[in-house]
């Protein structure tokens, strides 16, 4: 009896395989994306917080308005948080527009004090958080669009083949079920897996850099395309809030992902780089 | 398989997700208030400097919008008037006893009045301007090019910045104060705007003069200014890092 058959107490029916899944860069640069996304969420949470509505355009009127956090007085003289996204009024009292400081206190603030970083009021250090680790994503990512497209890991492992894209339907069924490849298919990702990795590195990441890099003056003056293509400055912050939040809700799906489908299996292959892949029934 | 190193592999992962989480929560914002740590975030300034300078050449210049694009209500920010009884008597008069002080390290220390500086280059601009908070607001402004004024007052070859000395406090004790280098204060779009949307600028805005450096942020548009002083260091200068805001936290260098 193996050791492993002691432990489970259970014939092993066959020795899993490991595979050597993730190279050395794709691990280090998972991670310092990870450490890079945490802070840039939560300081830019910090500089919205700064001017908490959004607009389209160039200007910032109060026509163009698309999203807006506020506190005001309620009739019975208690304050009350309202959050309007386009002609629809929420109250979000305690979480948007009016919640609880650090001291307990309630204080008229965007987002939140234990999402924002720091987590009371200041937009200069938010911003310097905000910069630096906007230079450690920005170099992080282009180290690993290098790799990948020397290394061949995007035509490999990320692009979905012909025979994926037709059983995508099949695929979808399959992940609703919350049933995962096994065996042979689950040495590659599968095609759900490979579309959400290519959206998310191939657009939303370059659309939340361009978008940031549009709000600054410096950079419109050198490259003033950069506040045509998104449709003006304020549209720009717009999109910057939006894929920010494109990229809350893949990593909710992702983290999901990873807890459902074997979380040490796959926390191990994405720190020492091997998988393990179940046998096929 | 080995029992031990999984256990430890899974010791290993669960402190690092409770360290990472408290150093989330918790841990950052003592890390905010370290100088040391403070210094380090502080070095992405000088990167974004020496990038946008790289990117951007005297020719660059901030996008100009036509007079159907001006904000129909510019947000007056910061200081909105000047608690001071000599300005308050100036802003009577018109400004006419009103004098531009120009000294530090020029040749010719020089006084201006606005009728002066009304009669000297000018130019005319419709221009975003970019609230560190956020928002943007599109004004037309009319003012002497600050570039042609220096070199008629000569600077020398020692000076590096340009510091605007301001009247107002925008906090009890500390006037307002702004400062750039040469390479801002030569470009064509850099101006001492006396007129805003075809008008003398209000006390809101600034009146009698407003500094426009129009590819940095809202807070280097400095208001209410009194006088330009050349300097070679910033150092010695209020809280030594170049501005008002700068000694708050905020970037001397506002490209972003």
């Amino acid at each position: 009896m193996s050791v492993e058959a002691v432990e489970t107490g259970r014939e092993p029916l066959e020795k899993p395989e490991v595979v050597y899944r993730h190279a050395l860069p794709v691990r280090l640069t998972h991670w310092v994306n990870v450490l890079c996304l945490a802070i840039l969420l939560m300081s830019g949470l910090q500089i919205f917080n700064a001017h908490t509505h959004l607009y389209f355009g160039n200007r910032s009127d109060p026509q163009n308005e698309v999203l807006s956090m506020r506190a005001v007085r309620g009739a019975d003289g208690k304050p009350v948080g309202l959050t309007t996204i386009g002609t629809t009024t929420f109250h979000t009292t305690g979480v948007f527009g009016l919640s609880r400081g650090d001291d307990g206190q309630w204080e008229a603030r965007g987002f939140p004090s234990w999402i924002t970083l720091p987590s009371y009021r200041d937009l200069a250090t938010g911003r310097r958080w905000h910069f630096f680790f906007a230079w450690l994503f920005v170099i992080n990512g282009l180290a690993y669009l290098t790799y990948s497209l020397l290394s061949g890991h995007v035509r490999r492992d990320l692009s979905p083949t012909g025979r994926q894209l037709r059983n995508i339907g099949h695929d979808i069924v399959e992940h609703l079920r919350l049933r995962f490849p096994k065996g042979e298919e689950a040495k590659h990702y599968n095609v759900l897996q490979k579309l959400a990795y290519l959206a998310v590195i191939f657009v939303l990441l370059p659309l939340v850099v361009l978008t940031g890099m549009t709000m600054s003056p410096g950079l419109d003056a050198a490259f003033p395309f950069l506040v045509e293509i998104f449709g003006g400055r304020q549209s720009a912050r717009t999109i910057h809030f939006l894929c920010a939040t494109g990229i809350v809700l893949f990593v909710f799906v992702h983290v999901a992902m990873v807890l459902i489908s074997g979380v040490w299996n796959n926390m191990r292959s994405m720190i020492t780089g091997h998988y393990r892949i179940e046998p096929a029934e | 398989m080995d029992l031990k190193p999984k256990l430890s592999r899974r010791g290993f992962l669960t402190s690092l997700s409770a360290v990472s989480g408290s150093l989330l929560l918790g841990g950052c914002d003592q890390l905010s208030q370290s100088p040391t740590f403070r210094d380090i975030l502080s070095k992405a300034e000088g990167v974004t400097q020496r990038v946008q300078r790289f990117v951007l050449s005297q020719k660059s210049m901030a996008r100009e919008f036509s007079e159907s694009d001006l904000s129909a209500h510019f947000k007056a920010n910061g200081s909105t008037n000047v608690d001071d009884p000599s300005y308050e008597t100036q802003a009577k008069s018109g400004f006419s006893n009103w004098r531009l002080k120009i000294d530090g390290l020029v040749t010719r220390p020089t006084t201006l009045s606005l009728d002066e500086l009304r009669r000297l280059p000018s130019r005319t601009q419709i221009t975003r301007h970019d609230c560190v908070e956020g928002w943007s607001a599109i004004g037309k402004w009319k003012g002497a090019q600050l570039g042609p004024l220096l070199q008629s007052v000569g600077l020398k070859p020692e000076a590096r910045y340009l510091v605007f000395h301001c009247a107002d406090e925008l906090e009890a004790g500390s006037k307002y104060y702004e400062s750039i280098d040469l390479i801002d204060a030569f470009h064509p779009q850099t101006i001492l705007a006396y007129d805003m949307n075809d008008a003398a600028l209000t006390i809101p805005h600034g009146a009698p003069i407003r500094l426009r450096v129009e590819r940095q942020l809202g807070y280097k548009q400095a208001k209410y200014v009194m006088g330009i002083e050349a300097v070679s260091s910033l150092a010695n200068i209020a809280g030594g890092n170049g501005g008002f805001w700068e000694d708050r936290g905020y970037e001397w260098y506002a490209g972003i």
